[in-house]
C-alpha cells in the first residue's frame, strides 16, 4: 500500500527531467543535488591544485606564470572550501537528517530550493571570474587587505559570490535547525539524537554565527575598492590587521564546521561496523559543542606573526592547545568504540579507520601550530600545507568518501563494487600520503606557501609529492565510475544493508523511496 | 604498498638527479641548524612537543591497530556491549590536559624571551616593498635596497641554476655577529613577512605598522630566507639574504658605506641621449619584472610600456606615474627607490624603447628640480 502511495505522489505533483530538479523541494532530490554538485567542485578544484603541482614539479617556471599560479591556489582554496565540501556536508544533512530523527521531509522545503540553487549561480560567477581582465582573483582565499584592493575586477565577483555562497549556508543553517527542533519523531529527544545530526546541528549554529561576519567582512572590502572608504588602509586611518582578526574570526569557527558533519560520519561508521554502540555518546555530543564554544576564541592563532601584544599572543596559544582536550576525547572515544568490538574492513570503515589515523596526524600538528615560538617557524610555510589538508582533505573529504560509501546503498538500492571501492580506498590514502606528508619536511625546511618557484634544496619532496598529487587525482576518477555504476546497478541492496546497523535509516526500504516517515515512526 | 612508495620515491629521485646535475639531494627532515638563541630555544621546543605527540600517537593508535588486529570478526570476535565508562572518559579528560600544561611551560617562557626587544646594540629598519626589501641602520645615515639577483634566464630554464637559486640578492642585510640586533618592520604597499629560519626570525611587515623582533647572531655567514607573507605576483622572488660579520669587520663596513652615502651623485655630468638610453636599458630590469623584458606587459594588470599611452603621452604624466606610482595598483612610488639619474633615464629609455621613438629625453635636472 505505501508503494501504492509513493506512486501516486510521483505521478500527480512531480514534473519530470530537467523540472524535476529545478523545482524539486523533496529532501533527497536537493541532497542529491548538492553532493552531485560537490562532486563537481572537488573534481575542478582537484584540477586547479594539479596545475599547481605541476609548476611545483621542478624548479624554474615551466607551465605557469606566477600571477596565473597565485589565481590557482586562490581558486582551489575557495572552491574547495565553499563548493566542495560544504555543499557536499549539506548534501549528507539533506538526504540523512530528516530520515534519521523520522521526519517526512526538512522543515523549510522551498527554502532548501533556493538555498541549493543560488550555489551554481554564485560558482558560475567564481570561475567566470578567471576570464575577466585582470584574471581571476590572486590573493589568496583568505583574501587579505591590502593585497586585495590591488586586484581587478575578479575580486569584485568573488566578494559577491562569497555573499551569494553565504546566504545559501545560512538558509540551509537555518532549515536544519528547524528541522532537528520540529519535526523529530514521537520520543526521539535530543540525546537520542545519532551523533550525525547532533554535530549537524551544532554546525549550523556555527554558520549562522559567522557566515555574516565573513560577509561583513568582503563587503567593507568592497566598499574600500569603490566607494571610498579605508577600513583597511592605513593611510585613510584604516587598518589592515583588523581585516585578519575579522576574516578569522569567522575562519576558524569555519574550519570546525568543515570537520563536525566528518566527525559525525565517522561516528555512525565506526559503531555499524564494530558491531557496538558509539562509545561515550554524552561526552561525544559535549566534546562537539566544547570545541565548536572554543572555536570563537582562539581566532588568532592564525596571525601570530601580525605583531600582537605579549597578553595576546599568550592568550591565543592556551585556548587553541585546550581544544586538544575535547578533541582527544572524540579519538579516545572512536577507539574504544572499536575496542573488543567485530570488526570487518567495508570500505567505509577503512575510510573511517583511516581518517581517524590521518585526521590525528593533523591535530598533532595543529597542536604544534599552536605552540606560538614555534608556529613562528612554521607559519605560512609548507608545514601548515600539510597540516590543514591532513585535516581537511584526509579529515572532511575522506569522512565523506566514507558517508558515500556506507549510505550509497540506501541511496541508490544498490550495493557499490566493494572491490573496486577498496582499491579507491588504498589508492586515495597512499597517494594521499605521498602527496602531503613530504610537506611537513618542506615547511620545515623554510619553503613559504603560494610560491611558484622554489630554491633548489626543497626540489626533492616537491617532486615526491606532485607525483603523489597526479596520483591521487586520478584515483578520484574511479570514484566517480563506482558512484555511477553504483547509481546505475549492482546487487540489490537489503533494507538494512550492514549487519544490524542503528538508526532509523535503516528501517526504510532500499533504495529509499521518495517519501519517508509519512506517518512518524515510534522511538523506544 | 610500501614497494608501491619506494617505486614514486625512487622514480622521483631519478628525476630530480637528472634534472638537477647535483651529486647530493637535500633531505632534511627538520628545522635547519639554528645559529641564534632564539632559534635554538625553538627547535627545542618544536623537539621536544614534536616527541611528546609521537608518543601519545604510538600509544593511543597502538591500541587502534591492536584493535585491528585482535578484535577481527574474522578472528571470531565477539562484540562487547559496554558503552561508557565515567572514570575511564574522565582520566582521558584530565590527562591531556596536564600534559598540555606541561607544554604551555617552557612555550611560554620562549615567547616572553622572544618578545623582549630591549637593550639591542642596533637597530635596522626593514621595509617590504613589492618585491624587495628596504634595510636602514638607523641612526647611521645607511639604507639600501635589496632585490632578487638571480637572472631571468635561470628562472625561465634558459640557463642552468646556480648554487643559491632564487635565495641571492643584490645588497645582503649586513649585521654583527655577538650583538643584539633589534628589527623594526614595516611595509610600502601590501603586507610582507620578513624570514630567516636559522635565526627563529620571522614577522610581518604591515603598513601601517611598526612592528619589532630582535636577534643575536652567533656565527659569521650567510643566511636565506623569505617573504612569507602572499604579496602578489613576485612573492617567491623576494628572498630575504643576510651576511653576518664579526662585530669589527661589521664596524668597519658601516664606516664605508657612510662614507659611500655622503659622496656627491655624479648627476651634474653630461648626459647626452645615448647616455641615458644605455643607462636607461640598465635600469629598466627593475621594470621588466611587471612590464616583460620587451615592453609587452605581463597578464593580469601590469600593462605594456609599448604603445602605452602614458609612456607615449605628455612626458609630466609620465614622471609622476613613475616617480608617485598609482594607488591601488602594484604600481609603486620610485622616487625614494631610484636616484634621479636613474629616474630619468628610465623615463627616457621607455619613450624611445620598444618602438614608442618619441624622441625626447628627460635630464636628472628636471627629475631633482620636483623633488
Amino acid at each position: 500500500m505505501a508503494t501504492a502511495e509513493v506512486a501516486s505522489h510521483e505521478g500527480h505533483h512531480h514534473p519530470t527531467g530537467i523540472m524535476r530538479w529545478l523545482t524539486t523541494t523533496n529532501h533527497k532530490d536537493i541532497g542529491t543535488l548538492y553532493l552531485c554538485f560537490s562532486l563537481t567542485m572537488f573534481l575542478i578544484g582537484g584540477f586547479m591544485a594539479l596545475v599547481v603541482r605541476a609548476e611545483l614539479f621542478q624548479p624554474g617556471l615551466q607551465i605557469v606564470d606566477p600571477h596565473f599560479f597565485n589565481q590557482m591556489t586562490t581558486m582551489h582554496a575557495l572552491i574547495m572550501v565553499f563548493g566542495a565540501i560544504m555543499p557536499g556536508f549539506v548534501g549528507f544533512a539533506n538526504w540523512m537528517i530528516p530520515m534519521m530523527v523520522g521526519a517526512p521531509d526538512m522543515a523549510l522545503p522551498r527554502l532548501n530550493n533556493w538555498s541549493f540553487w543560488i550555489l551554481p549561480f554564485a560558482f558560475t560567477m567564481l570561475l567566470s571570474s578567471l576570464f575577466v581582465p585582470g584574471g581571476g582573483p590572486a590573493a589568496g582565499w583568505t583574501l587579505y587587505a591590502p593585497l586585495t584592493i590591488q586586484g581587478g575586477m575578479s575580486v569584485d565577483m568573488t566578494i559577491f559570490a562569497i555573499h551569494m555562497m553565504g546566504i545559501s549556508s545560512i538558509l540551509g543553517a537555518i532549515n536544519i535547525i528547524v528541522t532537528i527542533f520540529n519535526m523529530r519523531a514521537p520520543g526521539m529527544s535530543l540525546m537520542k539524537m545519532p551523533l550525525f545530526v547532533w554535530t549537524w546541528l551544532i554546525t549550523a549554529f556555527l554558520l549562522i554565527a559567522v557566515m555574516p561576519v565573513l560577509a561583513g567582512a568582503v563587503t567593507m572590502l568592497l566598499t574600500d575598492r569603490h566607494f571610498g572608504t579605508a577600513f583597511f588602509d592605513p593611510a585613510g586611518g584604516g587598518d589592515p590587521v583588523m581585516f585578519q582578526h575579522i576574516f578569522w574570526f569567522f575562519g576558524h569557527p569555519e574550519v570546525y564546521i568543515m570537520i563536525l558533519p566528518a566527525f559525525g560520519i565517522i561516528s555512525e561508521i565506526i559503531p555499524t561496523f564494530s558491531r557496538k554502540p558509539l562509545f561515550g555518546y554524552t561526552t561525544m555530543v559535549l566534546a562537539t559543542a566544547c570545541i565548536a564554544f572554543l572555536s570563537f576564541v582562539v581566532w588568532a592563532h592564525h596571525m601570530f606573526t601580525v605583531g600582537m601584544p605579549l597578553a595576546g599572543e599568550l592568550f591565543f596559544m592556551y585556548s587553541t592547545m585546550l581544544i586538544a582536550v575535547p578533541t582527544g576525547v572524540k579519538v579516545f572515544n572512536w577507539v574504544s568504540t572499536m575496542w573488543r568490538g567485530a570488526l570487518t574492513f567495508e570500505t567505509p570503515m577503512l575510510f573511517a579507520v583511516a581518517v581517524v589515523f590521518l585526521f590525528t596526524i593533523g591535530g598533532f600538528s595543529g597542536l604544534m601550530l599552536a605552540i606560538t615560538p614555534a608556529d613562528f617557524q612554521y607559519h605560512d610555510t609548507y608545514f601548515v600545507v600539510a597540516h590543514f589538508h591532513y585535516v581537511l582533505f584526509s579529515g572532511a573529504a575522506m569522512a565523506m568518501m566514507g558517508g558515500a560509501y556506507y549510505w550509497l546503498p540506501k541511496w541508490t538500492g544498490h550495493m557499490y563494487d566493494e572491490k573496486l571501492g577498496k582499491i579507491h580506498f588504498w589508492l586515495t590514502t597512499i597517494f594521499f600520503n605521498v602527496t602531503f606528508f613530504p610537506q611537513h619536511f618542506l615547511g620545515l625546511a623554510g619553503m613559504p606557501r603560494r610560491i611558484p618557484d622554489y630554491a633548489l634544496q626543497f626540489t626533492e619532496f616537491n617532486v615526491i609529492s606532485s607525483l603523489g598529487a597526479f596520483g591521487l587525482g586520478l584515483s578520484q576518477l574511479l570514484f566517480v565510475y563506482i558512484i555511477v555504476k553504483c547509481v546505475r546497478s549492482g546487487v540489490r541492496a537489503t533494507d538494512e544493508v550492514w549487519e544490524r546497523p542503528r538508526g532509523l535509516e535503516w528501517t526504510v526500504p532500499s533504495p529509499a523511496p521518495y517519501h519517508t516517515f509519512e506517518t512518524p515512526p515510534k522511538v523506544i | 604498498m610500501l614497494t608501491h612508495l619506494r617505486k614514486v620515491v625512487l622514480l622521483g629521485g631519478a628525476t630530480l638527479f637528472a634534472m638537477t646535475g647535483r651529486a647530493g639531494a637535500a633531505w632534511d627532515l627538520n628545522l635547519p641548524p639554528p645559529v641564534s638563541p632564539i632559534g635554538q630555544e625553538i627547535l627545542e621546543l618544536h623537539n621536544l612537543i614534536l616527541l611528546i605527540c609521537l608518543i601519545i600517537f604510538f600509544v593511543v593508535f597502538g591500541f587502534m591497530f591492536y584493535s585491528i588486529w585482535a578484535h577481527r570478526k574474522s578472528r571470531g570476535s565477539t562484540a562487547a556491549q559496554f558503552s561508557h565508562s565515567n572514570s575511564l572518559e574522565l582520566v582521558w579528560t584530565i590527562i591531556p590536559f596536564f600534559i598540555l600544561i606541561g607544554m604551555a611551560i617552557p612555550s611560554t617562557a620562549t615567547l616572553i624571551n622572544m618578545e623582549d626587544t630591549s637593550k639591542a646594540d642596533l637597530t635596522v629598519k626593514v621595509t617590504g616593498y613589492q618585491w624587495k626589501w628596504h634595510y636602514e641602520y638607523q641612526k647611521h645615515g645607511v639604507g639600501f635596497y635589496s632585490t632578487l639577483s638571480t637572472p631571468r634566464a635561470q628562472i625561465e630554464g634558459k640557463a642552468p641554476k646556480g648554487e643559491h637559486y632564487l635565495l641571492e640578492v643584490d645588497n645582503p642585510l649586513v649585521l654583527p655577529t655577538d650583538r643584539k640586533v633589534r628589527f623594526l618592520f614595516t611595509a610600502n604597499d601590501v603586507i610582507h613577512s620578513w624570514w630567516v629560519p636559522k635565526f627563529g626570525t620571522k614577522k610581518d611587515a604591515i603598513p601601517g605598522y611598526i612592528n619589532e623582533s630582535w636577534t643575536l647572531i652567533e656565527k659569521p655567514g650567510t643566511y636565506r630566507g623569505q617573504c612569507t607573507e602572499l604579496c602578489g605576483k613576485d612573492h617567491g622572488f623576494m628572498p630575504v639574504v643576510v651576511e653576518a660579520k664579526t662585530p669589527e669587520e661589521f664596524d668597519a663596513w658601516l664606516t664605508g658605506q657612510k662614507s659611500a652615502a655622503a659622496k656627491p651623485d655624479t648627476a651634474a655630468a653630461e648626459w647626452t641621449n645615448d647616455r641615458l638610453m644605455a643607462e636607461g636599458g640598465q635600469v629598466y630590469s627593475k621594470c621588466a619584472g611587471c612590464h616583460g623584458v620587451d615592453g609587452g606587459g605581463t597578464p593580469g594588470g601590469f600593462p605594456a610600456i609599448a604603445g602605452s599611452s602614458i609612456v607615449t603621452g605628455p612626458v609630466d604624466r609620465h614622471i609622476d606615474v613613475v616617480m608617485n606610482g598609482r594607488s591601488g595598483t602594484s604600481m609603486q612610488a620610485f622616487k625614494d627607490q631610484l636616484t634621479d639619474v636613474e629616474v630619468a633615464s628610465v623615463i627616457t629609455y621607455q619613450r624611445n624603447a620598444f618602438g614608442n621613438d618619441i624622441g625626447d629625453a628627460v635630464l636628472p635636472s628636471q627629475i631633482s628640480a620636483l623633488r
